[in-house]
């Protein structure tokens, strides 16, 4: 099972993130991640779902996506370079003791505290999946009280991409 | 899609610019798009649409359930290829039609259902018969619309018969608030249709062509695989002389029956679960299977996908990219409209099927037909032998889902496109007698046919009155063996004989039911009294129930159990 990161550039229509979603569903196919927002073209937002499976089930993905009448095209952003990142806030229990400990994990990450209450931080992450899981569970240990992800947002490194259009 | 010098025939009077209501404007956009007849049934938040229907040219015919409404408008779509037309209430109108809907999608029927809603100043509030249509048959339909403005109903109307009828056609859905029916704004049709994302016209390139032709001149033991696809594109004539030239014979699916036709010395009839002897054998001995608007479905190959048609190279042309290569691992993809793959393929091909395949193929058609014994009672099969006689194979014929429904695929050898009318996808009980009244609406002057069983029939029975009201001379052939037959089987054969819920015994007396509703009921329980019966029901001018009254214990063959392959082939007692 690999993971995927497709571009969905869709008509901005009510309902149209609940059609994507539903599609998804009823093909059985999961959504690990998904951000929707507004794009370089007025009328037109963009998807990014991260999404897995094999090459036989992404290509019947892309398919029946592409078949929705508010989906315009279908672009394949993990098959070539990309960038991905997300943003995560993470809670931490943090009492004043171990804030400077805790500073010597975020710096190294580029990450920010963002918030200080007297027994916990906020720290705000930004990166790939794979940064925000690392700091992620380096941070366990001081106990998580509460950890918000936005999901990716990806775009490729070139324009050369492979466009699928619906 | 109709022309502008249409649309002015059709609209003499038109004025631009005229101030109407929002249910003005919905019915003035679906007689712009060559609209006649609609089926639906009214209710609160489409009074507004019946007010105008009230003064309308428009035809609507009234049924007695909205589910009977979109089944008859599925069968006028069906029999005609225009797309049928369906209205309905809110909330419990709306969802009364979501069966159908599912119906329609399954087997790419264009639709355009029209569902009233409440005011758009009470959605979201839990009002009196609200319901989130759009939401719930969103994953049924090719694609639907909510109407917030009546500026917006022409566009809407007119990309919604677009949707529905091009590409692989669909049920497309439209839901207006009772607020937007009753608002007024000055009318202007549609411009033309220009959809961002939606290109569904689809000719196959050169190298596609190349390909399919070089595939299909290597072959020695080839085999055309035609569905519904054909029908849809009107590619029959195209298939016949494809098929006559190339000598290759045609299996018609259960969904394309009536795609080539039956008789002909080429035609195969239908493979799968039901299908013959010769045309599952053909496709597991096949070097090459060319599949043509057919989306080789589990019912074909069984789910076995890795062991299906296993010597063959497969060429598939389909309009819809997502069907190539999702069931069956291919060789050749064709993204296309079949009409225009056929056309270009006409000049391009030879004669290359062997005539010893062919010759094999007769063989295995003379030595293997479908078949059942004969021992005195009334057999079904018999009853489906008497009707295809007595009307040559150009009747309309709609079934229900069951036992009924493959015998009828199976006996009835259909000379004619658009004639047979049937559920396949879904499998939708309470689909066949609806269906008939579509077609016979579209088709005073054919004969039209429902066979039907004991159990469907009482799903959606009550259109009965639709027939007397509007005197539509359909033939309504009860194929009555007192129980549920097809679920009867699989407890025969897959469940030890343990019948569960099946007891059908105490159903109505039909022929007391259908004078009840003034139609003519008849009896008929030998063989003798079923060929005078029926040839007396098919001269009478008028509707009419026949209640066959059958062998109970009767079975399907030939029958290929889920999870085998085609050539494990069960053929029944007859052996």
């Amino acid at each position: 099972m690999e993971r995927h990161t497709l571009a969905i550039h869709v008509n901005d229509q009510p309902n149209v993130l609940t059609r994507v979603a539903i599609l998804f569903g009823q093909r059985n196919f999961n959504i690990d991640s998904i951000t929707v927002g507004a794009t370089e073209e007025p009328g037109l937002s963009r998807m990014i779902i991260t999404t897995n499976g094999d090459e036989k089930q992404l290509d019947q993905l892309i398919k029946q996506v592409s078949k929705l009448i508010d989906v315009i095209s279908v672009d394949h952003l993990s098959k070539d370079p990309m960038v991905a990142r997300e943003i995560a806030l993470i809670r931490v229990q943090a009492a004043p003791a171990v804030r400077a400990e805790i500073n010597g994990i975020v710096e190294p990450f580029r990450a920010s505290i963002i918030d200080i209450g007297p027994e916990s931080l906020i720290i705000q992450v930004t990166g790939d999946v794979g940064k925000v899981d690392a700091l992620v569970a380096l941070l366990q240990p001081y106990g998580i009280q509460e950890l918000t992800r936005t999901g990716t947002v990806a775009m490729s490194r070139c324009l050369n991409t492979s466009l699928i259009y619906a | 899609m109709i022309s502008t010098a249409e649309q002015t025939r059709l609209l003499p009077e038109m004025r631009f610019g005229e101030e109407l209501t929002g249910a003005e404007t919905l019915l003035r956009c679906l007689l712009l798009e060559g609209v006649e007849h609609i089926f639906g049934y009214p209710g609160g938040a489409v009074l507004p649409i019946y007010d105008s229907l009230y003064s309308s040219k428009l035809k609507h015919i009234l049924a007695r359930h909205e589910q009977g409404a979109i089944h008859a408008a599925d069968g006028y779509a069906r029999a005609t290829g225009k797309t049928g037309v369906v209205v309905a209430t809110s909330g419990p109108g709306a969802t009364n039609l979501v069966t159908g809907i599912a119906t329609a999608q399954m087997d790419s029927v264009p639709l355009v259902c029209i569902t009233g809603n409440v005011p758009q100043n009470l959605i979201g509030t839990d009002a009196f018969q609200e319901a989130n249509i759009t939401g719930i048959t969103m994953p049924i339909t090719k694609h639907n619309y909510f109407v917030r403005d009546i500026r917006d109903l022409p566009k809407v109307i007119k990309e919604a018969f677009f949707i529905a009828s091009t590409g692989r056609p669909g049920p497309v859905l439209i839901d207006i608030p009772k607020d937007v029916c009753n608002i007024s704004a000055p009318f202007y049709p549609a411009e033309e249709v220009n959809i961002h994302g939606y290109h569904p016209t689809r000719i196959p390139t050169d190298e596609d062509m190349e390909a399919f032709v070089e595939a299909i001149g290597k072959a020695t033991r080839p085999v055309i695989l035609a569905g519904g696809g054909i029908l849809a594109a009107g590619a029959h004539e195209e298939l016949l002389q494809f098929a006559e030239k190339t000598r290759i014979p045609v299996i018609s699916t259960f969904m394309g029956l009536g795609n080539f036709p039956g008789t002909h010395e080429l035609a195969l009839g239908m493979p799968g679960m039901h299908g013959n002897f010769t045309a599952n054998q053909a496709l597991m001995n096949a070097d090459c299977v060319i599949g043509l608007g057919a989306r080789f479905d589990d019912r074909i190959t069984m789910g076995r996908t890795k062991e299906f048609a296993p010597n063959a190279t497969i060429v598939h042309v389909d309009i819809d990219p997502a069907e190539l290569g999702k069931n069956v691992e291919t060789a050749i993809t064709v993204a296309g409209d079949v009409k225009s793959t056929l056309t270009k393929a006409l000049p391009m091909v030879k004669a290359n099927a062997s005539e010893a395949w062919i010759k094999q193929l007769h063989m295995w058609q003379e030595q293997y037909p479908y078949s059942y014994k004969k021992d005195g009672t009334l057999k079904p099969q018999e009853v489906l032998e008497i009707i295809y006689e007595s009307t040559n194979g150009e009747a309309i014929v709609t079934t229900d889902v069951g036992q009924h429904q493959m015998w009828t695929a199976q006996y009835y050898k259909f000379k004619n496109p658009r004639s047979f009318v049937s559920s396949g996808g879904l499998g939708t009980m309470g689909f066949g007698f609806p269906a008939a009244i579509g077609a016979q609406m579209a088709f005073p002057e054919r004969t039209v046919i429902s066979v039907v069983g004991d159990g469907g029939f009482q799903m959606t029975n009550q259109e009965l009155a639709i027939l007397a009201q509007y005197k539509l001379p359909v033939k309504i052939v009860i194929i009555n063996n007192q129980c549920l037959g097809m679920v009867r089987q699989w407890q025969e054969i897959f469940y030890d004989q343990r019948y569960s819920s099946i007891d059908l015994t105490c159903s109505p007396d039909f022929v007391k039911l259908a004078e009840a509703y003034g139609v003519r009921g008849m009896r008929a329980t030998t063989s003798e009294e079923a060929r005078a019966v029926w040839q007396e029901a098919l001269d009478y001018n008028g509707p009419v129930v026949i209640d066959f009254r059958v062998a109970s214990g009767e079975n399907v063959f030939p029958m290929v159990a889920a999870g085998s392959t085609l050539d494990q082939m069960m053929l029944g007692d007859e052996e």
